[in-house]
């Protein structure tokens, strides 16, 4: 063992000694030689017959170096470092292949390991907890209504705690929250902060440790309870600028003093997991009278060791039926239903196929790139037939020679890789930095080692890919053919062809799948950007106001806020420039909540009642939105808390109460009160541009309580031009006013349609690539075959042929190449249409514009790299020609 | 070249590159050559230059050591000789090519009648 070490040792030290051990050796055999010299000499012969018999003896000088260095050296790596250098030559040689071939390589290599990685963060690797495999998500299965639909209750999730057997911890946090829901004062202007609330025990569930300070203790979310703080890591940076003293101390939020309990590790992003897009600053115990807020919570349960998904499942089916809605008010009713999956599917299960469809597109692009190096090292293959054929007529076997090919291409893989990974690690970054991309775990994107390790297989496996075929031609070839052969060949022509010509129709064919998929990812995109929103997001912008509501009665509280907003709306209405203001507790496509609703007289059966989405809104809103009133009226200042109550109902509510009659003036239950329908509204899109409308109930400010206030305007200016008058006014009205920013409602819908966005964007910009590749490809190859016609075009043209006809029948054979392509293509594409039919919106598969226009784009593609050279051809002097030769 | 000299087998030259060694003491490439071939009686097929091959090898085995000095022409030459631990493996190739020649001379030496 010791043994076989020092000679290890000892043959890579002489691997790196090679110069001074070989000149030892030769200073060692001359010695030699000399004594032998010398004893001949002895012996009685003459000077030349001794030195030859030295010679002789001693045999060849060199062969006798090469054992020596085989012996004591690394061969193996002797015959590397040869190629490699060989390899190098070459390639500097062919500066302009080179070079291609790299930039190439790295552009398919690039968008493969930037999709691996993508593709690592949001779907392979696991969620950044500990064992994360045991976390799992459980939530109400999918109705109308929204959130409000799908969460629990403080004491359902309490019993759900208590009952179950399956999970050792169950812990829950509050989805309700707003773009800045909390607002920090004492540490210069008040400041918008964006928080979360929390089951105390959410950080020990998840396993996650504060970086600083202490996680929540239980007492933090019992009644009268201090109020605590866990600040998010960047918040903590950027607001506190990373004081380390600051656990333990007091800050002011929402006007209360609150104790820092401790700071997050950097490694936890709540928003990049539970809520993507967003940036979560702070996150605080819930807070003890939510009990009284209904549905309010979304859980996560830790399964118990051994426990699997389908028995937590089982007893979820059991539990939720019997838990109450409220343990202190049993006439609430009873009855939950409950869907439990793994935390990780949750997060990213619905991403599945989008991102294989990616991944796959770029699959698609190093195909392509493989085909297009294939066929580029062929012809640089054959250009360089002789030289092989030489290399084996002075012995080079035939291993030796394709180990020299592949070793060539996989410097070229080399080069394209390192090129790759700098594009990958601009791209990665780039993306990782879009911070409104509602895409889970985006912010962790980066290039890691599993990415390194993915960029090595592929690189490996393009080289072997397309440096074989060419290698085997080559060294399959018979030497004294290939010796023979004269330059440009006239007969060596049609297998030749073949096999380019096969290259050029699977790359067609390849382009012809991308271009239709992305294709359809566009049409579908574009569809969802038609969609009637019912309401007119541009010119319109949102801030978040502040406002006194600290009265306690509530018919009390209502009159004043009522006040308070009017003032507030008719002074922001009188700003220059400003055509209408009004207010919402919540935006559609922002954040939901729903209450229950009926036509008064109708008993619904259980599970049938119908759940509506409510804003509680001021005079002025419909408008300032951009919504259509369809009949009655809009709310009014008039609409007082001790006035008849109120509602605006949307067409699909009005229609699902009152099929097929007029609405106005009868009474709905909303939330349980007794409201008159003075209005019907277009309907909006509540949770999603690609969901459809649910049912909507507008309330009074006056008559109901909102959940923070959103005031919208409708401008023809920029929101910007206006935010520090509007800002102005605001804090005149009350000094307390948040520094918050104008949000476009444009931003709101596009954060809603950000993922989509994100693969069209990707996978359309992947086609563009395969596509240029392709026309590449095709540009090569007829070009190609034209210099390798000269002779031959030009003994047609000496013989009468016009050059129109050479055009004619260049074009005509890129042509039929390209349509070969693109029929196998259009077959391959209907298929893969077929799998991606779920990701479409508003588009079929069989989409026939699509088609059309892939074909129509390919062919003119074909048409116009087939064009050049069929020019040159025309061009060509049949007496230069034919004299080449 | 004489037509019925010895090629050497796999390894045959390292041990007779030790012994000659231990016989002779420290020696350069040639001396090792030449006290091969006298000590052979010109019956092996030496190409001399292939010892270097085999020096080499031994040397990385750490059973020989090098050193440059003068040859008793006063040449500058390359000395070899055995180290301790070339002795022990010189020691154990010894009794393993011992073994090796008695078995081959028994089984050469078979009577034609055992066959029968």
């Amino acid at each position: 063992m010791r043994d076989q070490l020092r000679r290890v040792v000892n043959r890579i030290r002489a691997f790196f000694r090679k110069r001074p051990l070989d000149g030892e050796l030769d200073s060692e055999m001359a010695t030699h030689l000399a004594l032998a010299i010398e004893e001949n000499l002895q012996r009685g012969l003459s000077p030349e017959e001794a030195r030859r018999e030295a010679l002789v003896k001693f045999g060849g000088t060199e062969q006798a170096k090469e054992q020596h260095r085989e012996a004591r050296g690394l061969p193996a790596l002797d015959v590397l470092m040869q190629d490699l250098r060989y390899t190098f030559r070459t390639l500097r040689r062919d500066r302009a292949f080179t070079l291609i071939a790299v930039l190439i390589l790295g552009l398919g290599i690039g968008t493969n390991v930037a999709v691996f990685s993508v593709v690592n963060t949001i779907l392979l690797r696991p969620l950044p907890f500990q064992d994360p495999q045991r976390l799992v998500w459980i939530e109400g299965p999918p109705r109308e209504g929204g959130l409000s639909s799908v969460t629990y209750s403080v004491d359902a999730f309490e019993e759900y705690q208590q009952r179950n057997h399956s999970l050792d911890a169950v812990t829950a946090y509050m989805p309700f929250y707003g773009p800045s829901d909390y607002k920090l004062t004492g540490r210069g202007e008040p400041q918008p902060v964006s928080g979360v609330s929390l089951e105390c025990n959410f950080f020990q569930t998840l396993g996650v440790h504060p970086m600083m300070g202490r996680p929540f203790t239980p007492e933090e979310c019992r009644k009268n309870a201090a109020p605590a703080v866990m600040l998010s890591y960047f918040f903590w940076k950027r607001q506190f600028a990373g004081d380390r003293s600051i656990t333990g101390q007091a800050i002011t939020l929402n006007n209360t003093s609150v104790t820092v309990a401790g700071v997050l590790p950097s490694t936890f992003d709540f928003g990049s997991v539970f809520a993507p897009g967003t940036k979560m600053d702070i996150l605080v115990p819930a807070p003890y009278d939510m009990r009284n807020w209904g549905n309010t919570l979304l859980l996560i349960g830790r399964l118990k060791p051994g426990i699997t998904l389908a028995q937590t499942q089982a007893e979820a089916n059991l539990l939720f039926p019997h838990l109450y809605h409220n343990a202190a008010r049993p006439d609430f009713g009873i009855g939950y239903e409950a869907q439990v999956q793994s935390l990780k599917d949750h997060v990213s299960g619905k991403l599945r196929r989008s991102l294989i469809v990616l991944w796959s597109a770029v699959g698609l692009i190093l195909l392509i790139v493989c085909v297009n190096l294939s066929n580029l090292s062929l012809a640089r293959a054959a250009a360089r037939s002789k030289e092989f054929a030489m290399r084996s007529a002075l012995g080079a076997v035939r291993g030796r020679l394709i180990r020299q090919l592949l070793t060539e291409s996989m410097v070229l893989s080399m080069g394209g890789a390192v090129l790759g990974l700098a594009f990958a690690f601009l791209m990665t970054f780039y993306l990782a930095h879009q911070g409104s991309i509602a895409l889970p775990l985006l912010s962790e994107l980066r290039v890691d080692g599993a990415a390194l390790a993915w960029t090595l297989l592929i690189a490996t496996a393009s080289a072997v890919l397309f440096g074989l075929a060419p290698a085997f031609r080559m060294a399959g070839k018979d030497i004294q053919e290939a010796l023979k052969e004269s330059g440009h060949g006239t007969t060596e022509g049609r297998k030749h062809d073949r096999v380019r010509f096969t290259l050029v129709v699977s790359e067609v064919a390849l382009a012809c799948v991308l271009l239709v998929g992305a294709g359809l990812l566009l049409r579908s995109f574009l569809r969802l950007l038609d969609v009637d929103l019912g309401f007119q997001p541009d010119h319109a912008a949102a801030i978040s106001v502040d406002y006194d509501d600290s009265a306690t009665n509530g018919a009390q509280q209502g009159a004043r806020r009522g006040a308070i907003f009017e003032e507030m709306v008719r002074r922001v209405r009188a700003i220059p420039g400003i055509e209408d203001a009004g207010i919402s507790d919540m935006l559609p496509l922002d954040r939901n909540r729903s209450w229950g609703l009926g036509a008064k007289g109708v008993i619904y059966r259980q599970n049938e009642s119908p759940d509506a989405f409510v804003y509680v809104v001021t005079p002025g809103y419909l408008a300032a939105m951009g919504m259509h009133l369809r009949e009655g009226r809009d709310l009014s200042w008039a609409d007082r808390a001790d006035s008849e109550h109120v509602v605006i109902l949307n067409e699909a509510a009005a229609k699902r109460l009152w099929p097929g009659q007029n609405p106005l003036g009868r009474i709905a239950e909303v939330g349980g009160g007794d409201t008159t329908v003075v209005g019907v509204v277009s309907d909006v899109r509540e949770t999603g541009v690609e969901d459809s409308s649910g049912l909507d109930a507008y309330l009074p400010v006056t008559q109901a309580g909102p959940v923070g206030a959103e005031m919208v305007v409708r401008t023809k200016l920029p929101p910007d031009a206006l935010a520090s008058s509007v800002m102005k006014t605001l804090r005149a009205l009350n000094p307390g006013q948040r520094a918050a920013e104008f949000r476009p409602i444009q931003q709101i819908v596009d954060h809603a349609i950000s993922p989509r966005r994100f693969f069209v964007m990707l996978v359309s910009g992947f086609a563009s690539l395969g596509l240029i590749l392709a026309s590449l490809g095709i540009y090569g190859v007829i070009s190609y075959s034209v210099t390798r016609q000269t002779q031959e075009i030009g003994i047609r043209m000496a013989l009468g042929a016009t050059a129109g006809q050479v055009q004619l029948s260049v074009i005509r054979n890129t042509l039929r190449l390209a349509l070969v392509g693109i029929a196998l293509g259009t077959a391959a594409s209907f298929a893969v249409a077929r799998g991606i039919a779920s990701l479409l919106f508003g588009t079929k598969p069989t989409d026939p514009v699509t088609f059309a226009g892939m074909v129509l784009l390919l062919c003119s593609v074909a048409l116009i790299a087939g064009y050049i050279p069929a020019r040159r051809a025309s061009r060509i002097d049949p007496m230069i020609a034919l004299r080449a030769n | 070249m004489g037509k019925t000299k010895l090629d050497l087998l796999q390894g045959t030259l390292d041990v007779m590159v030790l012994r000659t060694l231990e016989a002779m003491g420290a020696l350069h490439g040639y001396g090792i050559a030449r006290r091969i071939e006298q000590v052979s009686g010109n019956e092996v097929l030496l190409n001399q230059g292939t010892i270097y091959a085999s020096l080499v090898r031994l040397q990385h085995r750490g059973w020989i050591s090098a050193e440059w000095g003068t040859s008793s022409t006063n040449r500058k030459a390359k000395f070899y000789s055995l180290t301790k631990r070339g002795c022990r493996q010189l020691a154990e190739d010894e009794a393993y090519w011992r073994r090796l020649t008695d078995v081959m001379g028994r089984v050469l030496a078979m009577e034609e009648g055992g066959r029968r």
